[in-house]
């Protein structure tokens, strides 16, 4: 039944030219229960004010471009239904990032972060491409595939208190991806990802809050690939130190 | 244009306070305190042991204490809160992969509530 309710849509607004912070402004929005709170930001940017500034793409919670705060929450504008809500519903940006302008965060060192980690598949040996596809078993496949859900939405850093505490942390997004990759059969990267996330500002930064994965809207569960590298990180050590003769 | 990001602080002693997880969190970390307390107090038991018989009989005379039961009492809680809160997160630190499926995470959980059941037990038994 699509049963109309007035809400009231409290966001953060933060104006670079003429703001020195941030302020809330409330619009009162007549919704749908249908709806999703980026349905609501539309209906304020398209009818009552057209300078609210806010990132979104695709509606289908696949391109990671609407995280924002809702209700003190990382969520994704299009995913979070109206009807969950009571009639006040408070959207900000995502925390742990600088505002740009209203609900449009800096995600720059996210994108940095994410690069460094080499984001893709190094594999072991050249191969001519007369040689044919690198074939992998579906158990192969299944090892790495929850990661692959990422959508690089960010909610995971906004959820981390480490991220906010420690910026230089490297993150459960990008080190996620990293351990996608080295967990993948057709890839020969590790080492190289390894002197990135087996760091101080890699994994060793994680002290398990476990947020990135509650928030996660793809059930990717950062915080147990995190724990993983640093178990394997942890074996890689004691390989070097214990047991300089057995090959990592 | 020029641009001029808002940073928005996070409060380095109270930013746990902001979301019911994070206290959660806190509360696990808190719990070493008293693991660390019962463990000093294990190093003082041995530490009378080796003065001697009479020492260590005065060592077990405090333990006694409404204060030495108190932190027993303490630091049991808290060690069971600490154990459990790690057993639920172990699978997803060590997943296991049998052919194509991963193992149900509540076999994992199961298998360290189990271990730590017959661990328990022997102590128990030997105890007494
Ligand atoms: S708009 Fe693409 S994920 Fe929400």
């Amino acid at each position: 039944m699509s049963e109309e309710r007035q809400i009231q849509l409290e966001v953060l607004r933060y104006n670079p030219e003429t703001d020195s912070q941030p302020r809330y402004q409330t619009y009162t929005v007549p919704c749908v229960n249908e709806w999703v709170v980026l349905d609501a930001l539309n209906y304020v940017k398209e009818n009552l004010d057209p300078t609210l500034s806010y990132r979104w793409s695709c509606h289908m919670a696949v391109c990671g471009s609407c995280g924002y705060m809702i209700n003190g929450e990382p969520k994704l504008g299009c995913k979070a239904f109206i009807h969950e809500y009571g009639d006040h519903i408070r959207v900000e940006p995502l925390a742990n990032f600088p505002i740009e302008r209203d609900l449009v965060t800096v995600v720059e060192d996210f994108i940095a972060k994410l690069a460094s980690v080499k984001p893709y598949l190094i594999p072991k040996e050249d191969k001519p491409i007369s040689a044919g596809e690198f074939k992998q078993t579906p158990a192969e496949l299944k090892k790495f595939k929850q990661y692959t859900l990422c959508i690089n939405c960010m909610l995971c850093y906004a959820a981390c208190p480490q991220y906010g505490l420690v910026p230089e942390f490297l993150g459960p997004a990008a080190i996620s991806m990293a351990h996608r990759y080295n967990q993948d059969s057709r890839d020969g990267g590790r080492d190289q990802r390894q002197e990135v996330i087996a760091t101080d500002e890699g994994v060793w930064e994680c002290s398990f809050v476990g947020a990135c994965s509650e928030v996660c809207p793809k059930h990717v569960d950062p915080a147990g690939a995190l724990q993983q590298v640093k178990v394997a990180s942890t074996i890689d050590w004691y390989k070097e130190h214990l047991m300089p003769w057995v090959k990592k | 244009m020029s641009r001029k990001p808002y940073i928005r602080e996070v409060s380095k002693t109270s930013w746990f306070l902001s979301q019911p997880r994070y206290k959660r969190y806190m509360a696990r970390e808190v719990t070493c305190i008293f693991i660390f307390a019962f463990t000093f107090l294990l190093i003082c038991a041995l530490g009378s042991l080796a003065k001697g018989p009479e020492a260590f009989q005065s060592f077990l005379h405090a333990l006694r204490s409404p204060l030495g039961v108190l932190l027993n009492l303490a630091a049991l809680v808290a060690t069971i809160y600490h154990s459990m809160s790690w057993f639920d997160v172990t699978p997803q630190a060590m997943p296991i992969q049998r052919g194509e499926e991963f193992v149900p995470g509540n076999v994992i959980v199961g298998a360290h509530y189990g271990a730590w059941a017959v661990v328990s037990l022997i102590i128990l038994i030997w105890g007494i």
